[in-house]
């Protein structure tokens, strides 16, 4: 392993904790690296990729909420353990913060800086456990006002929908005290499903995919033991079966392709009766991911229209269909369409009596976007652009655009079916009752519509 | 935006700071990355950025001398520069009257200097000035003071070694301190002073932190020894400490003071290797069965990253037999589930390095293996997913097969960084076979109109790599012949090239393409690359172009225009081909390029020219067959990347070589290529594991499938010329064109009939790849004598293995005698060795048998290192040699292959 710095920059590239293990890689690799990544190619759509090689050192990046989390070394080392690694202390370090962000870190970074030197020591990875991390780390954090916090991972995304769930929840430190002194006993399940989707030009589903989390975050005292039971129909793998035969769902069961578990989970009665049994350390961490590649139905249907209308005129229409149930409501919904390069002008028609619906056309990348707040269940909505040409083109309309990419959120709804059946937290006393906050949310990963 | 600036600066007493440094930031021609966003500081950075521009121009006079003269102009300021000075200033006067104050509070206020020193330190302003008065201040029992404390110490006592033994003292007394806590802290900031004068102070705390009843404490110290070492090396071997750690990692009950132990004592005795034969035996007794097993079993017991360090340890162990390796295969199955990428990459190295030499196993691990490696593609970040997916490549070009039914997985997502994307379209390539080429060509066809043009022009070009290495190109060639409709510039150029990459492989499709190709307007092709395809065809296809010496006559005319030395090299050789098929059409032109030509200030373009008005010149008949002769198809393009190479990454699995695509000793100098570097070759082999097929149940497959798994396809290695230097183009390319040039030189030397048939070994020969096959009669080699009781221990050889490059790699024939003897390997051992060529490692089963050779040139310490590969089903041996002197290799090869070739041989 052997790392032999570690550093956070901003966006702008200062500096914000910087930590030297082994005094092996000459000063100015913060600049070194910032000019790698900001100028990576000529050609400014290029992005750096997280590893690359100067001068004989290599350079690991991560981006965690605009944030470079950066480390060095001149070993050949494994590059998932560093990028893991990575991930694992900006997770660490949103664990004592409460809220990730460049101002939660400028405030607190002689902690970030307790954190770093127990995780490391002379290059090797020590413990990324935010609990055994609990009895090294003396510092209290400043925690930064949640009302600040933008909406960049996933916990953000329940503040806004779902009511039920007190939305500062998540934000909370590990160590911080409550204001008002006593903490709540709570314990946090959200079940994220993230969807890839394309459809074919004539609407049918060429691939898809539910990529899964069940992502854990306690706040119980005394670590007692959890037991979660999932759908006892549940199936792991799909045995001999080609991945993508479609055929093959006839059931009502769910089936997996794949999934992997936390270290600490315990698998012992899985086989039987679905249920995982674990002791949750502190911190969020996800207990188990899955991939899934089983036929579901797509939540939204995109129909897309594009006509040549006269010599420098053509017209698109997009409809958008929301095939889940009525009482089920869509969040923060985009459509985007790259429309033909010589576009000069588009005017929009939205359907009467459209509310939070905005429509725009960005002339320096030539992209139709349309956003819409929310999208109730079983509704369809319709946009009609209008485009005008500045040179007149022969040929197939259709190659010249699209294809029509979405995203969105949809808050208490999961396309698996997959379910947390229910949540047990192994404690004596009777009276002691925690709140149980299990959640779902779909959210697109990459939906395409071809035209 | 400097105007702008300066507005500001001569307006306001302080400028409005960070406003500003966006701006300056985008200015490119700045390299000022580590802008702060401190305010006392930007202002200080502002300012130095601006004292900087003043040396190269027009700013007034005035301006500069409203500013606080010495303004930082040094980067990295030094103590003796008074960057941030009164700030600096400041904090010292503060800390001192802080030093000795008992007042209730005090530690508060000191916090607060501290973390402003520790902030200044962070962006770079040296406060190393505020030494003593950091020390000074660290008399305390508040453990966040401490902790500052220590790690300002940590950062400045390198550079002031007279002031670090202020804080031996008080770090002294620490270690002796109740709290483990602050035991462990001060220890781990003894160690890390690097000061190597005060090294004797460390030994005594290191020795009680090792016997410490604390586990903190004792991790520490086990860390500390072998910071210690490589602060001095002697002192820490002299203390025995790497013998104490031993007894640690064997008995401690903690398992990361045992982690920690591991650790160290591989990067000692790797680094004490080299001079000490204790520390090889050591390092070797880290392999030891009894030890692997004592890991493996507890794994569990370790936290993910130590157990990382236990799957690299365990990859390098050599197994007794087949039980030994299901053993540590069903111990670790359960670790492919594991949520850590890195957790499950070790493992994966793991089987694949244990089932190496277990073909049907070998196979069974990348089906296994394929699922959770899948999952975690697609559950991390994209930076994770993204070294996932560069292994996973690894795999599916070693082993296309398997992953043919997978090729979905790899389909491109439009919101996935390039990186990514570039990736999957190598899979996509790779894996196209006859069942799923539809797909993955149609898929490829909807990225070409992808609004990011690199990721367009890569899926173009993928379509054009799946067109030359399918059988049935008539659906790809339709495509390709469409993507030119499409009238995009690059889509027209990518496509172009691969038109006539096509052509060369499959002269038969000549007919749609050209007549698709002849309606392209060559105004609208700019691409040097492009053009010289279309400038190409233009020669080669003359007669069926009916405007082709037009076209060429235009671009001829411009010649002063074109700057590409590529493309005006292509229309001299055009020109000429045209003239021999049309004439009277193109006689003009052609002597317009012949004189534009040898005017040419280009060297090879000057040259070509002269050579064609020459051979013109001397006779147009022989011009003809050198420059134009019929065409031959080529069969296989050359390989950028040379098996032996691809076989070094797969060997270096789980490290960054897999990322960059390039073997290790590329891209670090070699004390940096691992903790723990052993020869995977040799570790590999040196056993010959009694395994017969009935342990495992598994799928048959083709022996030729079986081939590909064990070392990636070798069989395009001597078809192709493998390497090639010193010219200007692709390789693809490349390969083309010297071989046309070898053919021109070939015909029109005198053995000229024979050389048209069997031109293609000539090539080879020419670029001194000496195959036997070879007609014109290499100068024989002085007969090389080697010395027969040569002896040259196991671990000389992986180490001079290492380090020597290859200086010969060849392919011989064994003949059938040879192969039936080797049903016992052991005989060509012996037989090897009555020519003085001495086996040191041998492995393998039925059909590939591996084989380390090594000999010595009589009365001269000169080896000669040899691997050698026989597969007996082909018959055929493969060696590499390498050699202290380079330059008796060939000598050595031939003594090698006499010697060979007698073995069966009554």
């Amino acid at each position: 392993m052997m790392i032999s710095q570690f550093f956070v920059l901003s966006q702008r590239g200062d500096n914000i904790v910087f930590r030297d293990y082994r005094a092996e890689v000459p000063k100015g690799s913060t600049e070194t690296f910032f000019r790698k990544v900001k100028f990576w190619k000529e050609d400014a759509n290029a992005e750096a990729p997280p590893i690359f090689n100067v001068d004989g050192v290599n350079y690991f990046h991560v981006k965690v909420v605009g944030l470079y989390f950066v480390a060095t070394t001149r070993v050949n080392v494994s590059p998932s353990l560093v990028l893991e690694l990575l991930q694992r202390i900006a997770r660490v370090i949103k664990d004592y913060l409460g809220v990730l962000n460049e101002d939660s870190f400028r405030k607190n970074f002689v902690l970030v800086y307790e954190l770093l030197d127990e995780v490391i020591d002379f290059g090797y990875v020590q413990t990324t456990s935010t609990e055994v991390l609990k009895s090294y780390v003396f510092n209290e954090p400043i925690v930064i006002a949640p009302a600040r916090l933008q909406p960049i991972d996933p916990a953000a995304i329940f503040t806004q929908g779902a009511k039920r769930m007190p939305g500062t929840a998540v934000t909370k430190s590990v160590v911080a005290n409550d204001p008002s002194g006593r903490r709540r006993e709570e314990i946090f399940v959200d079940i994220i499903e993230k969807i890839s989707v394309t459809f074919s030009s004539s609407g049918y589903i060429l691939t898809s995919e539910i990529d899964g989390t069940i992502q854990m975050k306690s706040y119980l005292s005394g670590n007692p033991e959890i037991r979660i039971a999932l759908n006892e129909d549940l199936n792991i793998g799909r045995g001999g079966r080609s991945v993508y035969d479609y055929r093959s769902s006839s059931g009502s069961g769910v089936i997996l392709d794949d999934c992997n578990f936390h270290e600490s989970v315990r698998l012992d009665s899985f086989d039987s009766d679905r249920t995982l049994s674990l002791v949750p350390p502190d911190g969020e961490f996800p207990v188990m991911n899955y991939r899934m590649t089983q036929e579901f139905k797509p939540p939204f249907h995109v129909n897309t229209l594009i006509e040549e209308a006269g010599r420098l005129k053509a017209e698109v229409i997009i409809k958008i269909r929301a095939e889940f149930p009525s009482d089920i409501i869509a969040n923060t919904i985009t459509v985007q369409m790259p429309l033909p390069n010589f576009t000069s002008r588009a005017s929009f028609e939205l359907e009467p009596g459209a509310a939070g619906q905005k429509s725009d056309f960005k002339e320096t990348n030539k992209m139709l976007e349309w956003s819409l707040k929310k999208i109730v269940g079983g509704a369809e909505h319709t946009l009609r652009a209008k485009l005008t040409f500045s040179q007149e083109f022969h040929g197939n309309i259709t190659k010249e655009a699209g294809p029509v990419s979405m995203t969105f959120t949809i808050p208490m709804y999961n396309v698996s079916k997959l379910q947390v059946k229910y949540l047990q937290i192994a404690k004596k006393s009777s009276s002691y009752n925690p709140y149980r906050w299990v959640r779902y949310v779909t959210q697109a990963n990459s939906y395409v519509a071809r035209i | 935006i400097v105007g702008v600036f300066f507005f500001h600066l001569s307006t306001h007493e302080t400028p409005p700071v960070n406003q500003n440094i966006s701006t300056i930031l985008a200015a490119p021609s700045s390299d000022l990355s580590s802008i702060l966003s401190d305010r006392v500081t930007s202002r200080w950075f502002l300012l130095r950025w601006i004292s900087r521009r003043t040396n190269s121009n027009h700013i007034s006079t005035a301006t500069i001398s409203a500013m606080p003269p010495p303004a930082a102009s040094s980067r990295y300021p030094s103590p003796s520069q008074p960057s941030g000075k009164s700030e600096v200033t400041d904090l010292k006067s503060q800390l001192r009257q802080l030093a000795g104050s008992r007042a209730p509070g005090v530690d508060d206020s000191k916090r607060d200097l501290f973390k402003k020193v520790i902030s200044y330190m962070t962006i770079g302003i040296d406060v190393s000035s505020v030494f003593g008065e950091m020390v000074m201040c660290s008399a305390t029992s508040d453990i966040v003071l401490k902790k500052m404390c220590y790690l300002y110490v940590g950062n400045y006592a390198k550079g002031n070694p007279d002031l670090s033994l202020l804080t031996i003292n008080f770090l002294q007394r620490d270690c002796k301190d109740e709290d483990p806590m602050i035991r462990g802290l001060a220890l781990r900031s003894l160690c890390s002073l690097r000061v190597p004068n005060l090294v004797e102070y460390l030994l005594g705390p290191l020795g009680s932190g090792l016997k410490d009843n604390n586990s903190y404490v004792r991790t520490i110290a086990v860390t500390g020894v072998l910071k210690l070492y490589h602060i001095s090396a002697s002192t820490c071997i002299d203390a025995e400490f790497p013998a104490t750690l031993k007894s640690l990692m064997l008995h401690d009950s903690d398992a990361q003071v045992v982690a920690n132990c591991l650790a160290a004592l591989q990067e000692i005795w790797s680094l004490e290797a080299s001079h000490s034969e204790e520390a090889c035996r050591e390092k070797e007794s880290l392999l030891s069965k009894p030890l692997i097993y004592y890991f493996l079993n507890r794994i569990k017991e370790f936290n993910e990253w130590a157990q990382c360090l236990i799957l690299e340890l365990a990859v390098k162990y050599v197994p007794s037999d087949s039980n030994d390796i299901f053993d540590i295969m069903n111990l670790l199955e359960d670790r492919l589930q594991h949520a850590n990428g890195a957790v499950v990459l070790a493992t994966v190295k793991v089987f694949l390095q244990l089932t190496l030499s277990m073909t049907d196993v070998h196979q069974q691990v990348y089906e296994r293996i394929k699922s959770p490696l899948l999952t975690l593609v697609s559950s991390g970040s994209p930076e994770q997913s993204y070294a996932i997916l560069s292994h996973l490549h690894l795999l599916v070009v070693r082993a296309p097969f398997i992953f043919a039914s997978d090729y979905k997985h790899f389909y491109c997502q439009y919101n996935e960084p390039s990186y990514v994307k570039k990736l999957k379209l190598e899979m996509l390539t790779a894996i196209a076979n006859e069942s799923n080429t539809y797909e993955i060509v149609t898929e490829l066809c909807e990225y070409a109109a992808n609004v990011d043009i690199e990721i367009a022009r890569e899926s173009i070009r993928a379509v054009g790599k799946i067109a030359l290495q399918q059988y049935d190109v008539n659906a790809i060639v339709d495509r390709l012949l469409q993507f030119l409709e499409m009238e995009k510039d690059y889509v027209t150029a990518e496509t172009l090239v691969l038109v006539k990459d096509l052509l060369r492989k499959h002269p038969q499709w000549s007919h749609d393409c050209i007549s698709v190709v002849g309606g392209i307007s060559s105004k609208n092709i700019q691409e040097p690359k492009a053009k010289a395809a279309l400038i190409w065809m233009l020669g080669e296809y003359a007669q069926d172009m009916s405007d082709a010496p037009y076209i060429l006559e235009n671009l001829i005319e411009n010649w002063e225009e074109e700057h590409s030395a590529e493309v005006r090299l292509h229309l001299l050789t055009a020109a000429m081909k045209c003239f021999f098929k049309r004439a009277p059409e193109t006689q003009k032109a052609l002597g317009i390029a012949l004189a534009a030509g040898i005017a040419d200030f280009h060297q090879d373009v000057h040259d070509r020219a002269l050579f064609y008005y020459r051979v013109l010149q001397y006779d147009v008949h022989v011009a003809e067959r050198v420059v134009s002769p019929p065409q031959q198809a080529v069969s296989a393009f050359a390989d950028t990347q040379s098996s032996e190479i691809k076989d070094r990454i797969f060997d270096e699995f789980n490290s960054l070589s897999v990322i960059y695509q390039k073997p290790s000793y590329i891209f670090t100098d070699k004390e940096h290529r691992g903790p723990f570097e052993f020869s995977d070759e040799l570790g590999s082999t040196s056993i010959t594991p009694e395994v017969s097929s009935d342990i495992v149940p598994a799928q048959q497959f083709e022996a030729n499938d079986k081939d590909l798994l064990l070392s990636t396809d070798e069989k395009d290695d001597n078809k192709g010329l493998s390497s090639n230097n010193g010219s200007a183009y692709t390789a693809p390319y490349e390969s083309s064109n010297i071989s046309s040039q070898m053919q021109e030189l070939a015909i029109s030397g005198p053995a000229a009939s024979a050389t048209t048939t069997q031109s293609s070994f000539d090539f080879d020969d020419l670029l001194g790849l000496g195959l036997s096959t070879a007609p014109a009669p290499t100068p024989s080699p002085p007969l090389l004598k080697l010395n027969a009781r040569a002896a040259l221990d196991p671990r000389a050889f992986q180490q001079k293995w290492r380090q020597l490059p290859i200086s010969l790699s060849q392919e011989y024939s064994v003949n059938p005698q040879g192969i039936a003897a080797l049903t016992v390997p052991q005989s060509l051992i012996k037989h090897m060795q009555s020519h003085s060529i001495h086996c040191i490692a041998s492995g393998g089963q039925s059909p590939n048998f591996k084989f380390f050779f090594f000999a010595q040139k009589e009365a001269e310490p000169l080896d000669y290192l040899t691997e050698c590969i026989i597969n007996s089903s082909s018959a055929k041996a493969q060696i590499k040699v390498k050699a202290d002197e380079q330059s008796t290799s060939q000598a050595f090869a031939t003594v090698f292959e006499t010697a060979l070739s007698k073995f069966g041989m009554p």
